[in-house]
């Protein structure tokens, strides 16, 4: 990537003159500073029941929302009674699309140019699509309003999977846009030439066909908002549950033609995102139009069925990889073909330029000279998306794609799994390394990673078990699977990646207060990562402040700097480097304010991190803390300086980051139910350098939770009708505390050389790097009587299933002496 | 529709409210009494996110009618400040509360106030659960950010301080292992991270 990157006018900042900090080597400064476990200073208001989400937020007079939605997948409008819902007491007002068409608001641009239905005129998509809105005066009675709203349907066939979709004689879900067919779009990358030869002339080749099910990210608050028209000011505020509110202000001005000056989103607390609250969804903007029109505040908030049945999914990748390979196992060429379900609408959520997202990162930690992939995207009568649900763009389908071929090429060669890895692992002096599909990986040492998780893990010894189980026909088999992936996160840089036209830069502000304290504000925004600890560390790093002195503050675009938001494990890459930066910028002002205040001249004046101060130099005891330089900008400012001490970076990143781990899991599948028991998860990730320790260990945690709930409980089914068979927590089954383990992580440290800090995001690593451990382990389980693929989510009776093909299952009441002729049965 | 008057004492207040009876407990604390810090996560009994403790268990409530509360006692989150076992550790609130903060046991905070009232209830009935009591006892209510290992541990903490027990002061693993650089200028982590300087105290809960 780095090589069509302009230069960057901050480079002067983005490497410090000490070399920034080595959290490492020094652990901080021992106020807060990088490397240091800081409780979080958000979380007083959370356990006290104080926190702020929207569902939380009260206006006066305000109106509440109620959609009604399509029971069919597919089906015509005919007709739309509103008139005895208006009826109503309580009941203020219906719309529908013809309401909303008088002030253009009857569809919504999606974020990958496809237009939506706000509230659906002619043909519903897909069920529980939005086809008109109550505002009632309370929730119970919007809901009873929209009870009597009657909504005539002619239904069709619909189309519920891409293979279907595919076919010529399919039903047609977007008459809309003039498709004679369901195909989207088609993507390629890499040299289909030389992958076709690699193949050609290589000594073994293997072939997996595997299905990375639908999920959605289920954030266990669901999507909403209060949208507030003041006609006096003419300005909408909306408080949203946004993982990006300064691009959701901007497309909400596109969208409705109000002034972006007097738009205002706020993102207050926020119940968590997962990439579920990056898109823009048509509740948002009926609230929004419904406030605007009856000029009082209206709330819309999700019920869990509507969260999980209309707002983005993610994955739905049915995914064929093929890897040649020399018959010691060093992997030439890899070759992908994808089918891709995008619902009804093309409305993923990811950089424009990027349709299959970052697939291409399909080569994983290898050296692969030669790689190919193709992607074929359909329109489905199912709901739209394709979001990164806490994945950067498609990483996760390409992770999962490449740790179980890797899997599948060690089976066929019958040789141990980490040793295929260590063979083709892109060694560490390669880096910078440029891939096969085109990225520029910025560092990694994988070798060192691997060595570390086998040796944690006493690898060996598993392996020994394994087979002693295997030779006593143990009615447990046991599974060791291994993921040594590498994830791509933090987009930009700006003139690759866009939102809507909109480069994918961050940005921080710091302002120093007389008395030494600092405000800081980001345009990134935390659902639940701890920024308003974590970033007010870096500010404390960078200019020796104490942690408790810097406050954070976020979601407001009124108040924030522009930022295009938290997803993709962007905030640390890019919001974190643009708060460094800042910091440095501060630290530089703040250097001619100390060479005046210590009348020295300023090539005199040197920093010590160490100790958070100025000092001449060779002189220690002469120096002066940010705090007291602060109060001079104020009190006593330099002939030559403007007074005060701020400053503000807007951050557009070189590259990219490629944190990257090492998992190994390892389970026991029970031969009588095909019941998978996950006996250890141990995780290693190299996220660069770590802010916060303990922060950094909660979002592993988190993240492997999800990995084991994709790999082993959830996902969004459909029937043939297009009925959502999975549209609810009794059905889309989240883990609870008793399906996680104890989880072990770890850790080592390649900083990130392009990062001011050093550090790459590690927040999506685990939910990357996990699910294909955990099918790999359940794999290995059973691979010795030639299982070489299970399918997700691996429930029981799909394991099971896997055990009888490969003559593995164990009747439970073989070894039993059960009477079941006995009198009980003689007795019916 | 049909309204009722009902009396529900909540953290230790009467409050005298006329409801309709198809109302949900859940919309009565969260509406009526402006209580918001108790959630409302999927509508079916689920996730947990509406706990909170009633007449002596935990309850959830958007599975129950506010009629159907008529004359009970409610604590919500908003009271455990005030609960007898408060100011028992190293702040003013709650050990569980307290023990949140300390072992990073939230992180979006959603699911927070139904585990705490969740962990209140079980520590009411043991005060020294093993972890694998713990992680039944939370099993009703989910967290998507946290993956409940340091819920687990956040329960524990309260559980060593209600039983006059030094808590442990970090949830980090590792911790205190010997770092050395290694022959290539990697640093060799051994298993162990650089620790946190775990002889200074940050402000826990009274530091907004």
């Amino acid at each position: 990537m780095s090589s069509d990157t302009r230069e960057k006018p901050d480079a002067k900042y983005r490497h410090d003159e000490d070399g920034g900090p080595d959290p490492e080597e020094h652990g901080g400064h021992g106020r807060g500073g990088m490397g240091e476990e800081v409780k979080r200073k958000e979380d007083r208001r959370f356990i006290t029941g104080r926190g702020n989400y929207v569902d939380d937020v009260k206006k006066d007079g305000m109106l509440h929302c109620e959609v009604v939605r399509s029971p069919h997948a597919h089906a015509e409008v005919k007709n739309i009674k509103t008139e005895r819902a208006e009826a109503m007491d309580g009941v203020v007002a219906v719309l529908t699309a013809e309401d909303l068409e008088a002030y253009d608001l009857a569809t919504m641009p999606t974020l990958m140019d496809d237009t939506q239905e706000v509230l659906v005129k002619d043909k519903v998509k897909f069920q529980s699509q939005e086809v008109a809105a109550v505002i009632a005066e309370d929730r119970y009675l919007a809901k009873d309003g929209a009870e009597k709203v009657q909504v005539n349907y002619d239904s069709r066939e619909p189309v519920v999977d891409a293979e279907t979709a595919k076919r010529e004689d399919a039903p047609v879900v977007r008459e809309d846009i003039d498709q004679e067919s369901n195909h989207i779009f088609t993507w390629e990358t890499g040299d289909e030439a030389a992958t076709r030869e690699a193949f050609e002339a290589a000594d073994v080749t293997v072939e997996e066909d595997m299905y990375y099910q639908r999920l959605h990210p289920a954030p266990i608050e669901t999507c909403g908002c209060v949208a507030d028209w003041d006609q006096d000011n003419e300005k909408m505020t909306v408080h949203m549950t946004s993982q990006a509110p300064h691009a959701h202000r901007t497309l909400f001005s596109m969208v409705s033609g109000i002034p972006e000056h007097k738009v205002r989103i706020v993102s207050p607390d926020v119940g968590g995102g997962f990439g579920n609250k990056v898109p823009i969804y048509p509740g948002y903007v009926i609230a929004a139009a419904a406030s605007y029109v009856l000029e009082q505040p209206v709330k819309w908030v999700e019920e869990r069925s509507e969260n999980i049945q209309t707002t983005s999914f993610a994955r739905d990748y049915d995914m064929t990889g093929r890897i040649a390979a020399t018959e010691d196992g060093e992997i030439t060429a890899v070759d992908v073909d994808v089918l891709a379900n995008h619902g009804a609408y093309n409305a993923a959520a990811q950089p424009s330029k990027f349709p299959a997202g970052f697939f291409k990162i399909f080569t994983g930690s290898y050296d692969i000279d030669a790689a190919h992939g193709e992607l074929e995207a359909y329109y489905t009568n199912t709901a739209p998306g394709g979001i990164a649900y806490r994945c950067s763009f498609r990483v996760t389908e390409a992770v999962y794609l490449i740790e179980r071929m890797v899997k599948v090429l060690a089976q066929e060669l019958d040789m141990d799994p980490a040793e295929v890895r260590r063979k083709n692992f892109i060694p560490e002096d390669a880096f910078p390394y440029e891939s096969a599909t085109g990225w520029t990986y910025d560092s990694g040492d994988y070798h060192r990673a691997l060595d570390k998780a086998l040796e944690s893990t006493n690898y060996h010894d598993l392996r020994e078990e394994q087979q002693r189980r295997i030779e006593k026909d143990d009615d447990k088999l046991l599974g060791i699977g291994l993921s040594t992936f590498t994830e791509i996160v933090g987009a930009g840089p700006g003139k690759q990646c866009d939102i809507a036209g909109v480069e994918m830069f961050d940005s921080a502000e710091i302002r120093l207060h007389p008395t030494g304290k600092a405000t800081v504000r980001i345009g990134v925004q935390t659902q639940g990562q701890g920024h308003e600890t974590t970033f007010a560390q870096i500010v404390a790093e960078e200019l020796g402040l104490d942690v408790d002195d810097v406050q954070v503050e976020h979601g407001d675009t009124d108040t924030e700097p522009y930022g295009l938001g938290t997803y993709a494990s962007r905030s640390t890459p890019v919001g974190g480097a643009a708060t460094a930066v800042a910091a440095r910028k501060v630290r530089e002002k703040a250097k001619s304010i100390a060479a005046n205040e210590l009348e020295v001249a300023e090539e005199d004046v040197v920093w010590d991190r160490e100790s958070g101060q100025f000092h001449v130099q060779g002189v220690p005891e002469q120096s002066l803390s940010i705090a007291d330089i602060a109060g001079a900008s104020y009190m006593n400012s330099p002939p030559d300086q403007e007074p005060g001490l701020e400053a503000v970076d807007y951050y557009d990143p070189p590259n990219m980051t490629f944190p990257f781990g090492a998992y190994v899991c390892v389970v026991e599948v029970d031969r009588e139910t095909g019941e998978v028991d996950i006996r250890k998860f141990y995780a290693l990730d190299d996220c660069g350098n770590r802010i916060n320790p303990m922060v950094v260990e909660g979002q592993i945690h988190g993240g492997l939770a999800q990995g084991i709930g994709t790999a082993m409980m959830e996902h969004v089914s459909y029937d043939d009708n297009g009925n959502v068979t999975a549209g609810d927590f009794m059905n889309y089954l989240l883990p609870t505390a008793m399906e996680i383990p104890e989880m072990e992580t770890d850790y080592t440290v390649t900083p990130s050389p392009h990062h001011p800090i050093g550090a790459k995001g590690v927040g999506e690593s685990p939910t990357v790097g996990s699910p294909p451990a955990i099918v790999n382990a359940v794999v290995d389980a059973m691979e010795h009587a030639g299982v070489s693929h299970v399918d997700m989510p691996m429930t029981p009776d799909r394991v099971w299933g896997k055990l009888e093909e490969a003559g593995l299952a164990k009747d439970p009441a073989e070894d039993l002496e059960l009477d079941i002729d006995g009198e009980e049965a003689a007795g019916d | 529709m049909a309204e009722k008057d009902i009396t529900l004492t909540v953290n230790g207040t009467d409050h005298e409210l006329r409801v309709e009876s198809r109302k949900l407990l859940v919309h009565a604390i969260r509406e009526d009494l402006d209580l918001t810090g108790t959630h409302i996560g999927c509508d079916t009994g689920n996730c947990g996110a509406c706990t909170v403790y009633k007449d002596g268990e935990a309850v959830k409530s958007c599975l129950l009618f506010a009629v159907q509360a008529d004359g009970s006692e409610i604590t919500t989150v908003e009271g455990m400040e005030d609960q007898p076992e408060a100011g028992m550790g190293n702040s003013d609130l709650h050990p569980i509360q307290e023990g949140f903060h300390e072992m990073h046991g939230l992180q979006c905070g959603y699911c927070t106030p139904g585990m705490i009232m969740a962990g209140k209830a079980l520590l009411e009935e043991n005060d020294d659960p093993t972890e694998h009591e713990i992680r039944e006892n939370i099993s009703g209510n989910l967290c998507r950010c946290t993956g409940y290992q340091n819920i687990v541990k956040s329960i524990e903490y309260a559980a060593d301080v209600l039983n006059d027990r030094e808590p442990p002061e970090s949830p980090v693993e590792h911790e205190g292992a010997s770092m050395e650089t290694a022959p290539d200028g990697g640093v060799e982590t051994d298993g162990g991270c650089t620790g946190p300087d775990l002889t200074r105290e940050y402000p826990g809960g009274d530091q907004e």
